[in-house]
């Protein structure tokens, strides 16, 4: 099977800085995969050079059979690759069913074949807010919302461009326990319906529960990748996150 | 400069539909002119033709400034080239129709709002609002030193006595290309609000990188908006020669049309069409007024002081006030 997302020899340097150093990643269709590292080593530049926002240097990104390099990141989103932001950037004059409303117009309908119109659209925008749970505000403003509601409605907003692979950007930092379950079943669930999904995550119960398969990154290198359970006990990750 | 533009929804209000909505238009600007014929009195043609230019003006920038977050400094350059290229087309070709040249000097101006907005769309913020200050600053020069269209002497434009098609004065004429323009304007404004293109508008004003990764072509939207809004404002400045029939490039750029065309806006509310008509009515009236009444010179003040005092105490506009009550 060939891997959906393919990531080779990606490099990313800020002036003098090398914050990506010749990553290879590969992550096959239907996957769960956590992508851990310390603060700093590159994790969301590595989702940033995936989805467009910020160009890589050398390197090259392929995801379902086609190059991504030099394609802008709304190409990307309306070729199936959807992220959620690190810290909740909704469109804060729009009520929540006009956040999910934007991209099913601009990545949904942009695709060929899969067009939605008048009510169509708004059935849409509410079935994804229920499915995080929102529906009972889908009139309200974001500014409403509670910091989880505001993680929730993120990815509401990213699952609103039907994607083939959701990059979730540490849906749950500062979130409670009972939350934390709350997401990761919420990702499960998506999982399941057929999105692979690359989840970035501090918390590691979070990550050992979701993730089939981790990849570590360390000062923008990836130092390891294979099962959770190897993993978290190799010498190298063991080192880089506590000292020796 | 965010705290300049109204965050209200451009939500999707029940109301009209784009047809019957325009064909309410046309009746008004019809009843209007009607009255306008009937009262038959030339000064009130003028003030009108003022108040309907800030309509047109003031939606023009909206259309940039309030829906997509682009705060336009540089209004005078477009305006002014809209008005000079009237200059140009009159010495060359004197018969052709005003409505033509309208058309000649939007589309010249839309170009050069397409162009500027390629070259000055990657800064944000203030940052653009100071290109299009420079924009205004370059423009201005050139024309001065173009003496085709009498540079810095200014440039005489003889008005027919009498209006083609319609007869009476020419400015009854001039008036009612001008409510052409905002029946124009404004459904094209509302149908902005109502359409897929006013959603994109409002995600880029809201977070442009959010707005990218949800697949908005951020660029391409942001280039529709400076080359209508560019386009609009040309077509605004178009018969202007006509109607002061001397244009130097003092009154041409003057600081008037800029200051008007961003707190009319600001003023009625950015986040709806009825917004920059609100404004333009009450304020362009209300210097009208002033102008007559206490000094020629005191309606620059109303503008500023209103602008001020509305950006403070209602962010949001006369319409945003209204909204509020609502809920």
């Amino acid at each position: 099977m060939t891997a959906l997302l393919q990531v080779s020899g990606l490099s990313k340097r800020f002036g003098g800085f090398v914050a990506l150093d010749g990553i290879d990643l590969d992550v096959q269709p239907g996957e769960r995969l956590g992508l851990i590292g310390p603060n700093g080593s590159g994790k969301s530049t590595l989702v940033n050079c995936i989805c467009g926002t910020l160009h890589n240097e050398t390197g090259s990104v392929r995801f379902a059979d086609e190059t991504l390099d030099g394609l802008t990141a709304h190409q990307r989103t309306r070729r199936g690759l959807a992220r959620s932001f690190q810290l909740p950037r909704p469109f804060a004059s729009l009520s929540l069913a006009e956040n999910v409303r934007i991209p099913i117009l601009y990545s949904v309908n942009a695709r060929a074949g899969g067009h939605l119109h008048g009510a169509a659209i708004d059935e849409r925008c509410l079935e994804l807010l229920g499915m995080v749970g929102l529906l009972a505000k889908a009139r309200q403003m974001p500014r409403d919302l509670t910091q989880i509601e505001m993680r929730k409605l993120e990815l509401a907003r990213a699952m609103a461009a039907q994607p083939k692979l959701l990059i979730s950007d540490e849906a749950m930092a500062g979130l409670s326990h009972a939350e934390v379950d709350e997401i990761i079943a919420l990702l499960i669930r998506l999982n399941e319906q057929g999105v692979t999904v690359i989840m970035i995550e501090h918390i590691m119960r979070a990550v050992m529960e979701f993730s089939q398969r981790l990849a570590v990154l360390v000062a923008g290198k990836k130092i390891a990748d294979g099962p959770p359970k190897d993993i978290v006990r190799d010498p190298e990750v063991v080192k880089a996150y506590l000292g020796e | 400069m965010a705290s300049l533009v109204d965050k209200t929804a451009v939500a999707a209000a029940p109301g009209l539909r784009g047809l019957p909505f325009t064909l309410v238009l046309i009746a008004i600007g019809v009843a209007i002119f009607a009255i306008g014929r009937w009262y038959n009195n030339s000064y009130a043609f003028f003030m009108a033709y003022v108040v309907a230019q800030y309509i047109v003006l003031g939606t023009a920038w909206n259309i940039l400034g309030g829906y997509t977050g682009y705060v336009n400094f540089g209004v005078t350059a477009f305006f002014a080239i809209g008005a000079y290229s009237t200059v140009v087309l009159h010495k060359l070709i004197p018969a052709m129709p005003l409505p033509v040249m309208i058309l000649i000097g939007g589309s010249l101006a839309g170009l050069v709002g397409i162009g500027t907005g390629y070259l000055t769309l990657r800064l944000r913020g203030v940052f653009f609002s100071i290109a299009t200050l420079a924009l205004a600053v370059v423009v201005q020069t050139l024309i001065t030193n173009w003496d085709f269209v009498g540079g810095a002497r200014g440039a005489y434009v003889l008005r027919p006595r009498v209006a083609p098609l319609i007869g009476g004065e020419y400015v009854q004429y001039l008036f009612l290309l001008m409510l052409g323009m905002c029946v124009i304007v404004l459904a094209t404004a509302r149908a902005i609000e109502r359409s897929a293109l006013g959603y994109g508008f409002a995600a880029i004003r809201d977070d442009e990188a959010a707005a990218e990764a949800s697949g908005v072509p951020t660029l391409r939207l942001k280039l529709i908006a400076t080359g209508l809004s560019g386009g609009f404002m040309g077509m605004a400045g178009a018969p202007l020669p006509f109607y002061v029939t001397y244009l130097d490039p003092a009154s041409g750029f003057s600081l008037n049309y800029a200051v008007n065309a961003i707190a009319m806006p600001l003023i009625g509310g950015t986040g709806s069409w009825l917004g920059p008509v609100i404004g333009a009515v009450l304020v362009g009236g209300l210097q009208e007024y002033l102008r007559v009444t206490i000094s020629s010179a005191v309606n620059v003040l109303v503008a500023g002081v209103l602008m001020v005092t509305f950006v403070i105490l209602a962010p949001q506009g006369i319409v945003g006030l209204f909204q509020k009550r609502k809920r």
